[in-house]
């Protein structure tokens, strides 16, 4: 299983910043390992975050993500104790869901 | 609806499991309904010509908009982490898709902004050497196009 994410919330005038943080090695396929032979592709390929339950970012990402990628969203309109749920889930079907509620 | 977005893709793993061929019909399939559309972009995340992942877009004719903004280093020294910040000012903007032209693959991320989602798109990408950094904003059902030229000293593949 994979590690947990780290996200962390900010709300200021109404608007949420969110910015996340996941354990993910984003293997090109491009890569050689140490003999030399090629690293397969094992990247996320889909990214969603919700705010209660309503689908606020539908992302589909490629490889070209960096490692251990670090991306952000801002949502007008939320408030304090609004919960936020982000799922990933990769080309070997591994996935994980994590939630964080807005604080001030 | 979502729920149901996750078996189809789960199921396209599966199948993509089995080997490439065959493939072509299931694909056909996951394409079509509209319903369907965030399925992952496999056409346009494979495709190694710009063209050809703004045709699987729907993106052949974007307008050049001074309206997105793009926030991102001139000289990056490591093409490894590459950090993008996209922020429109297109009224009604649904989605970010993000090109990094000369990467083997360019299209690098396509995000739906919805529900109250702002305009806004940051994330870190690896870029294979110098190139032009394109942003496609969809607005409206048109798509708006601004681009960026960012200079790789260390290319971020290997």
């Amino acid at each position: 299983m994979a590690e947990p994410m780290k996200i962390r919330a900010t709300l200021k005038n109404n608007m949420a910043e969110i910015r996340v943080l996941v354990a993910h090695p984003m293997e090109t396929g491009q890569r050689k390992d140490a003999t030399g032979a090629i690293v397969p592709t094992h990247f996320i390929h889909s990214m969603t975050v919700h705010l209660n339950e309503t689908l606020v970012y539908d992302g589909q990402w490629s490889q070209a993500i960096s490692r251990n990628p670090v991306f952000a969203l801002r949502i007008k309109g939320a408030k304090i104790g609004d919960k936020v749920v982000v799922h990933w889930m990769d080309n070997k079907n591994d996935k994980r869901n994590d939630e964080i509620t807005l604080q001030a | 609806m979502n729920l149901f977005r996750r078996q189809f893709l789960r199921l396209t793993s599966v199948v993509g499991a089995l080997g490439v061929t065959g493939l072509s019909a299931l694909e056909l399939v996951l394409q079509a309904p509209s319903a369907l559309a965030a399925v992952w972009n496999k056409p346009g995340f494979e495709s190694k010509v710009v063209e050809e992942v703004m045709k699987s877009l729907g993106a052949t004719n974007a307008q050049p908009s001074a309206e997105i903004h793009i926030n991102a280093p001139d000289i990056a020294e490591n093409g490894a982490v590459v950090p993008i910040e996209v922020t429109s000012r297109i009224n009604n903007t649904q989605s970010i898709a993000l090109i990094a032209e000369k990467n083997p693959f360019p299209l690098a991320a396509q995000v739906e902004l919805l529900n109250g989602a702002e305009p806004y798109f940051y994330v870190r990408i690896k870029m294979g050497q110098t190139s032009r950094i394109q942003v496609l904003v969809k607005a409206d059902g048109k798509f708006y196009t601004a681009h960026k030229e960012i200079k790789i000293t260390i290319g971020g593949c290997g």
